[in-house]
């Protein structure tokens, strides 16, 4: 892979600045739905940020602090399958150069 | 409700473009605003991923070119059919772009802390660092906002919260948008230095090109690619259509990093270093999507509205964000003069936009969302431009044939049809 693609997702992630809201998840996978409606693996591809992993027994594992905060989780999940808000005030990605 | 029951006289929520824009008119204007921005600091959550057309701005900040921190001026525009081995563009400067300017680039982390300090020098209370997380309601009238424990009134509220809409959705004005109206943008910015940019993009002094792609660079999803040259950097990324990404399997972020890596585009970023890996969530659905855009003491604005326009050959949305602040706060000004601030009173809001360019835009426009779900304009249509171009140059000692016979040959060899060539013709010159 090119240099300037600046290796894996998360190595890209890793020169972005985020202010980890540390014990506060704002993401919440419901498994079973996840599972049965497919979400989970969808999930897993749409996310830019990588967030979303499948552990082997099928389950959504999530890495909250990755995330960017575009909201396309939400938008394709199926109803119930996924909780995601806003991370709190100032917490989160902050952009540089946006 | 009495004069002394509110904090300000505007909260707007969300320090984009939109709500920075509504908030410094509604400031200069003589009233209280209060702009509240979740980031901790104004662009901090923001990115975009297009060039700012940005006549409307020099309309409301007449030194804007002067000031505000611009990265390039456009003054080239490509059209680029991207296939696995060929690149057709169509590639357009034009000295008239640079005067008067039509276009810049910008970064958001740099041009929204801009925007929101013209906001405080005009009087704004801005308040980074607080999600709103609520609205607050007295009957059919919003009055309010609550961030936490803090309950903030005002008068009116405007809705400049970006293209998730949670405030709208959670106030359950405006349903969660369905996904073929949505995209997501993936978008690095890859650092090549100032001397470099124009060396390598043919560029002069601070002029810049934008490139629009379609093809190779989705891997067939639909939507494009976006190539556009800040001073020093390049912002480059597709843009992926959701109900069309989920349908063919695609990893959004192996989309980005195939069109990063494509032969054709791999030589205008090779040695850059790589600033910020980002995505946004993008409207795509055009005019359908202005719709619940006023409640009593409730107006939404920019992003949150849908006023995002894809044609093809030109992306907007800062300028639609921008125009549609200048539609409200004039409705909303007027609003608080008279004292109406119902649903019926701030309907102005809708009449503004529509009779702006932002309305008449939205309604040129109103089919190209659809045009562009041609599945044809993915592939085979560049592949077809590529080929009739390969019969022109490629003299490898067959006699020649001319222009029409060889254009006729590409198409015969290409699953497109005569018959659905013309469909996709007539379709576009209606859409576009």
């Amino acid at each position: 892979m090119a240099d300037y693609i600046g290796g894996t997702v998360n190595e890209r992630l890793a020169r972005n600045v985020y202010e980890v809201d540390e014990g506060n998840s704002h993401i919440e996978v419901n498994q079973e739905i996840a599972r049965r409606t497919g979400t989970g693996k969808l999930l897993v591809r749409v996310c830019p940020a990588h967030v979303y992993s499948e552990e082997p027994d099928g389950t959504i594992s999530v890495e909250y602090a990755a995330c960017l905060e575009c909201g396309t989780c939400l938008a394709v999940a199926a109803p119930g399958a996924l909780k995601w808000h806003y991370p709190e005030g100032a917490m989160g990605i902050m952009y540089r150069e946006g | 409700m009495s004069d002394d029951n509110y904090d300000f006289d505007v909260i707007v929520i969300g320090g984009g473009v939109a709500g920075s824009v509504s908030a410094y008119l509604l400031a200069r204007a003589g009233h209280e605003v209060l702009l509240i921005e979740r980031g901790v600091e104004p662009g901090t959550k923001n990115l975009s991923g297009g060039v700012f057309y940005c006549r409307v701005m020099q309309q409301i900040f007449p030194d804007f070119l002067a000031v505000a921190p611009i990265e390039r001026r456009i003054t080239r525009n490509a059209l680029s059919f991207l296939n696995p081995t060929s690149f057709v563009n169509v590639d357009y400067w034009d000295a008239r772009l640079a005067d008067p300017v039509n276009a810049v680039t910008v970064l958001r982390a740099k041009f929204d802390p801009w925007l929101a300090e013209q906001c405080e020098a005009a009087g704004v209370t801005v308040m980074p660092g607080v999600k709103v997380d609520a609205l607050i309601t007295e009957g059919d009238q919003y009055v309010g906002v609550r961030a936490g424990e803090d309950e903030l009134r005002c008068r009116v509220i405007v809705a400049a919260d970006g293209a998730n809409s949670f405030i709208s959705q959670n106030a359950g004005i405006r349903d969660p948008e369905p996904t073929h109206n949505l995209a997501v943008g993936v978008k690095s910015v890859i650092r090549l230095g100032e001397d470099e940019v124009r060396n390598r993009f043919n560029l002069t002094g601070d002029e810049g090109v934008a490139y629009a792609v379609v093809g190779d660079c989705t891997q067939s999803v639909a939507g494009g690619g976006f190539l556009y040259t800040n001073r020093d950097s390049v912002s480059i990324g597709v843009v992926l259509r959701l109900d069309d990404l989920a349908a063919k399997g695609r990893t959004s972020s192996d989309v980005h990093d195939h069109f990063l890596s494509h032969p054709a585009i791999k030589p205008f970023l090779e040695g850059g270093e790589l600033m910020e890996y980002g995505c946004h969530l993008v409207a795509e659905g055009g005019q359908k999507m202005q719709h619940d855009l006023v409640r009593g003491g409730l107006v939404v604005i920019g992003d949150a509205a849908g006023f995002t326009l894809n044609t093809g050959f030109t992306v907007r949305g800062m300028d639609l964000a921008a125009g549609s602040a200048q539609a409200a706060a004039t409705a909303i000004d007027k609003a608080l003069r008279s004292g109406d601030l119902s649903e019926a009173g701030l309907q102005e809001y809708v009449k503004q936009y529509e009779a702006s360019f932002v309305g008449k835009d939205m309604a040129t426009y109103a089919k190209a969302p659809e045009f562009l779900e041609t599945p044809e304009m993915y592939g085979q249509i560049g592949e077809l431009l590529a080929d009739v171009l390969h019969g022109v140059y490629n003299l490898d000692l067959t006699p020649r044939k001319r222009l029409l016979p060889t254009a006729m040959a590409a198409l015969k060899k290409s699953k497109l049809t005569i018959r659905r060539l013309i469909r996709i013709g007539l379709r576009a010159v209606r859409a576009l």
